[in-house]
């Protein structure tokens, strides 16, 4: 066969000199633009699964490349004036140059053909070859030129990069958070030789202007930096190679051949440098090709095999690449955070190390974040244990309310199934606070026929241990539907009854029209909710809900999509929160105990409640008296676009916690107690409802 | 878990006599249903006539469409084939309904695509009303025929919680089906449905001597709309009973209720060969 490879990177050259290896008649082409002793970027990264990999795939190179390692095993994190280590983690890493030495040797030794500074115009030009590899990275020439088979598909990420050398001496993958007048401004730093560590400097793009970074030279950008973090650097300085402020891009495909053409690392996808992946990847890109050649015959069939290989493991790095990216676009927000705290959230930030995964790296540093966060939520942390739970068994206090963990759950009708599952907190279903508010007919109202059994199933509840919170609501739109177990919003055909909201807007096609409400039926609602609140208190219910969430009446008013009114409660955020804040202000005059209230921070529908908004309306409620927000997601209206995949609500809940600062209750596809406490510890929500599917 | 095996209604050289014959060694077997395709625009019988067939030569196994793409039909005949179906077969109809995935479909049978989720979501609302009613007849078995939502999207799952008995999964291995099967119990949780959804899965078969080809060219041919994919659904075919076993394990372990194997070749001695896995 005869096989040319378009890019002399560490994933070209690899294939290259693995193919020849497999079939040393085959022909063997590598071409690329630079010399070979160039090379962009510092030290690369790598992992003990990938080492394992080349050392089956090529035992010389990976000698070779063993013995020019850097090996570690520590985080180092400096926030806040103060460095916290995180062990266990085995990291190694090595120059980018010697890499590509150790590479290149190994190819001529094999006998493959090396043509540098050959700048390809056409792919054309290997018209004899059998296959043609792209390893020509993110801009390269074969993946522009099939592009509308590849069908790529680009983000371009907000935050502005620098990569630098530095001759700091470094024995640990080294995170460091400062901030100036500017703004702030983060390092991800990794050592790769004994005295030289690649040095990624990182910040906000409003921060890299307010900096007058946008106008730099290399040499100023050098100097603000080596200025910027002289506290860790000290006497060390930072070096450029070719080093401009750059936005990341990540790349996804959804077909990485086509017919004689298939691409390798960059060139089929990319993730964000902060997971540092991207050599590992391409590297581990070439075994798959080689190896899919090796197995079948024909060439077709082996790039599908390689694809289907290979995309699945790439797109769960991608992942945890946006996840990870994410985080530093946003780290501005934990900057209120105890550096414990801190810590775990930026070691756990792209869900690939969990309270579990952390626990088996480094069980110091976790029995550290245990004993701070019990001692914290005990309200004294001082007084740290060395022993003490794992965050989702310390109590939670909301006001004079002390749970005894962290776990929610949501109950059915029968509410006292619930009480020996051992949760800190147990939700009623939706109770209404009228007759014409209730949802089906078997929706309970809180009047004084329900209020015996309600305060029985109450007491019922604190002997099993827990706490239990009383749901409030009113169906608005989404009411005179049956009875849920014969599915949910379908409309009564008989019996029902009439229905209002904020503005006249069936729920489903063949829903009731609701009759849009006045000014005396809102004056009117916000005395009943204050009642039903007086009744909750008289069942004995610890915490009170009130469900501003899911498209039901007071959620109608907030979202735009469902509150079409002139008047003073519809248009801006102001009017449109005028009632439910009306409906909060008074239960909180007669509801003394905690109070919390459901959101759906998101519409999950074009033109409605996104997060932004969920923030400003979570500091809006916080500021009229709510303890806690319970974080849902959509339901607002009928055909929504909804998200279930695992986690769903924690993002939102983060951002709420942390930015409109207020405690949240979590919940959306959260299975398992690592889960909930890897939730916990990083500061992303206070209480996690767990789904019961899973517990139950 | 019960195991289903799919009618050969869309594999090549299928004829009346054979899917009658394999519908009867599908009662007699260990099978609990037995599973049909739709699609307008290809080479394949038609679900409800062939399950009706089906059903008039069996006794026992279910009926299970897997799916029908519901927006291609008008909701009232839709409703009413199902329930003449059901009363037929003594309430063994399984109705599977999705919006199906292929255009031409659509555009074979004169109906805009644009919309179909929305249009998919009205005939969910509806068709166990047109049961219920009784204005149009004949009454299925109460409580009607136990209806499956398929699709992967977050609009599909919601109204799967909303309308549904239970989540129809699409194909793929038991890992795919294991997260498809959380989201569909995240999605009936959190739109406040009491209790669980039954959870359907499937996969492709074809045993015996140089089976093996054919059954993939029988996949790629079928999931062509799918571009490169349907090579990866054609390396799933499972051609070795311990391939089989595996994967009804996997899927088992992932909370299945009930998994349908669908033939990728027409042999009759196909269910026979899968009888004996299974069995």
């Amino acid at each position: 066969m005869r096989f040319a490879v378009l890019g002399g990177g560490p994933s070209g050259l690899y294939f290259a000199l693995l193919a020849k290896k497999a079939n040393p008649s085959d022909e063997v082409l590598v071409v690329e633009r630079n010399p070979p002793d160039a090379t962009f970027g510092w030290g690369v990264v790598f992992s003990e699964e990938t080492l394992g990999a080349l050392r089956d795939a090529d035992y010389e190179t990976y000698t070779e490349i063993g013995d020019s390692f850097a090996r570690w095993n520590a985080i180092d994190i400096y926030y806040r004036e103060t460095k916290i280590r995180s062990r266990g983690h085995v990291f190694t890493g090595i120059s980018r140059k010697v890499l590509l030495n150790i590479l290149q040797r190994r190819c001529r030794a094999l006998g493959v053909r090396l043509e540098f500074e050959r700048e390809v115009r056409d792919v054309g030009e290997f018209e004899g070859a059998d296959l043609i590899v792209g390893a020509d990275g993110i801009n390269g020439l074969v993946r522009r030129t099939y592009g509308e088979f590849f069908k790529p598909v680009v983000v371009t990420h907000p935050t502005k990069y620098v990569w630098f050398g530095s001759d700091m001496p470094l024995d640990a993958f080294t995170f460091i958070f400062r901030r100036n007048d500017a703004g702030l401004f983060q390092v991800h730093a990794y050592p790769f030789d004994a005295h030289t560590c690649t040095f990624i400097v990182e910040c906000p793009e409003d921060a890299w202007r307010r900096a007058g970074l946008e106008s730099a030279s290399e040499a100023d950008s050098i100097a603000y930096c080596e200025a910027l973090f002289q506290p860790e650097l000290r006497s060390s300085r930072l070096m450029s190679n070719r080093s401009l402020w750059v936005n990341f891009a990540t790349l996804r495909q959804e077909s990485w051949h086509h017919g004689n053409v298939v691409l390798l690392g960059d060139a089929a996808h990319t993730a964000h440098f902060s997971i540092g992946s991207g050599t590992k990847l391409a590297m581990e890109d070439s075994i798959g090709l080689i190896d899919a050649l090796r197995r079948h015959r024909d060439l077709a069939a082996a790039l599908n095999d390689y694809e289907m290989e290979r995309q699945p493991v790439v797109e769960r790095f991608q992942e945890a690449a946006l996840e990870s990216s994410s985080y530093f676009e946003h780290v501005s927000r934990y900057a209120q955070f105890d550096p414990r705290q801190f810590a775990f959230n930026l070691l756990t930030r792209s869900r690939r190390i969990t309270y579990v995964n952390l626990t088996q790296r480094d069980p110091e540093l976790v029995r550290t974040i245990d004993s701070w966060f019990a001692a914290a939520a005990a309200g004294s942390p001082d007084s740290a244990l060395r022993l003490s739970p794992p965050p989702m068994f310390a109590p939670f206090r909301i006001g004079e309310l002390t749970l005894p963990n962290r776990v929610t759950v949501a109950a059915g009708p029968d509410l006292e199934t619930l009480a020996r599952l051992g949760a800190g907190l147990v939700i009623t279903e939706f109770v209404s606070v009228t007759e014409d508010g209730r949802i089906t007919p078997e929706t309970p109202v809180i009047d004084r026929t329900t209020q015996g059994k309600l305060k029985s199933s109450v007491e019922r509840i604190h002997e099993a241990g827990s706490r239990v919170a009383l749901l409030l609501g009113h169906a608005g739109r989404r009411g005179s539907m049956r009875p849920r177990s014969q599915g949910v919003d379908r409309p009564l055909l008989h019996g029902g009854w009439r229905l209002m909201a904020a503005s006249p807007i069936a729920y489903t096609p063949h829903a009731v029209l609701p009759k849009e409400m006045t000014a005396r039926d809102v004056a009117h609602l916000v005395k009943v909710f204050a009642l039903a609140a007086k009744a909750a208190a008289g069942c004995g219910f610890d915490a009170l809900e009130l469900n501003f969430a899911h498209g039901y009446l007071v959620a109608g008013f907030i979202s735009p999509l469902t509150n079409l009114r002139t008047d003073e409660y519809g248009g801006s955020l102001e009017n449109r929160m005028r009632f439910p804040l009306a409906v909060l202000d008074l239960v909180r005059t007669t509801w003394e105990r905690a109070l919390m209230v459901r959101i759906s921070a998101s519409d999950w529908a074009s033109g409605g409640i996104e997060l932004d908004e969920a923030v400003a309306i979570a500091a809006l409620l916080k500021a009229h008296g709510c303890d806690l927000v319970h974080v849902a997601m959509g339901q607002t209206i009928w055909e929504g676009r909804p998200d279930y995949r695992r986690l769903f609500g924690v993002p939102a809940s983060d951002r709420i916690r942390n930015e409109a600062g207020i405690p949240t209750l979590a919940g959306g596809n959260i299975t398992t107690a690592d889960d909930a406490n890897t939730i916990l510890a990083a500061g992303r929500a206070d209480l996690c409802m767990l789904e019961l599917a899973a517990i139950g | 878990m019960n195991i289903g095996v799919g009618l050969p209604t869309s594999t090549s050289g299928i004829s009346g006599e054979l899917m009658l014959e394999w519908a009867k060694r599908a009662d007699a077997g260990p099978f609990s249903s037995l599973g049909v395709v739709d699609r307008v625009a290809y080479q394949n019988y038609e679900p409800f006539t062939s399950l009706a067939a089906a059903a008039a030569v069996t006794r026992r196994v279910r009926l299970a469409t897997m799916v029908v793409i519901a927006p291609l039909r008008n909701t009232a005949i839709l409703a009413k084939q199902a329930a003449s179906l059901d009363a037929l077969s003594d309430g063994r109809l399984i109705l599977g309904l999705a919006v199906g995935a292929r255009g031409e479909d659509y555009q074979a049978s004169g109906i805009d695509s644009r919309g179909r989720g929305r249009r998919f979501g009205e005939q969910l609302e509806t068709i166990r009303d047109i049961w219920e009613e009784g204005k149009i007849g004949p009454t299925p078995k109460s409580p009607g025929p136990h209806l499956l939502v398929g699709g992967s999207s977050g609009e599909a799952l919601a109204r799967m919680a909303r309308y549904a008995d239970g989540y129809m999964h699409g194909g793929g291995p038991p890992r795919a089906f294991a997260g498809a099967a959380a989201k569909a119990l995240t999605a009936w949780s959190d739109i406040g449905r009491p209790g669980r959804p039954r959870l359907w899965g499937m996969g492709y078969f074809a045993l015996g001597d140089g089976t093996a080809d054919a059954g993939a060219k029988y996949l790629r041919h079928y999931y062509a709309f799918t571009g490169p994919f349907a090579e990866k659904i054609a390396a799933g075919n499972l051609t070795a009973p311990g391939a089989i076993a595996d994967f009804i394990r996997g899927y088992e372990d992932a909370g299945c209720d009930e998994l349908v194997l669908f033939p990728t070749v027409s042999g009759i001695e196909q269910i026979d060969r899968l009888a004996e896995v299974v069995g």
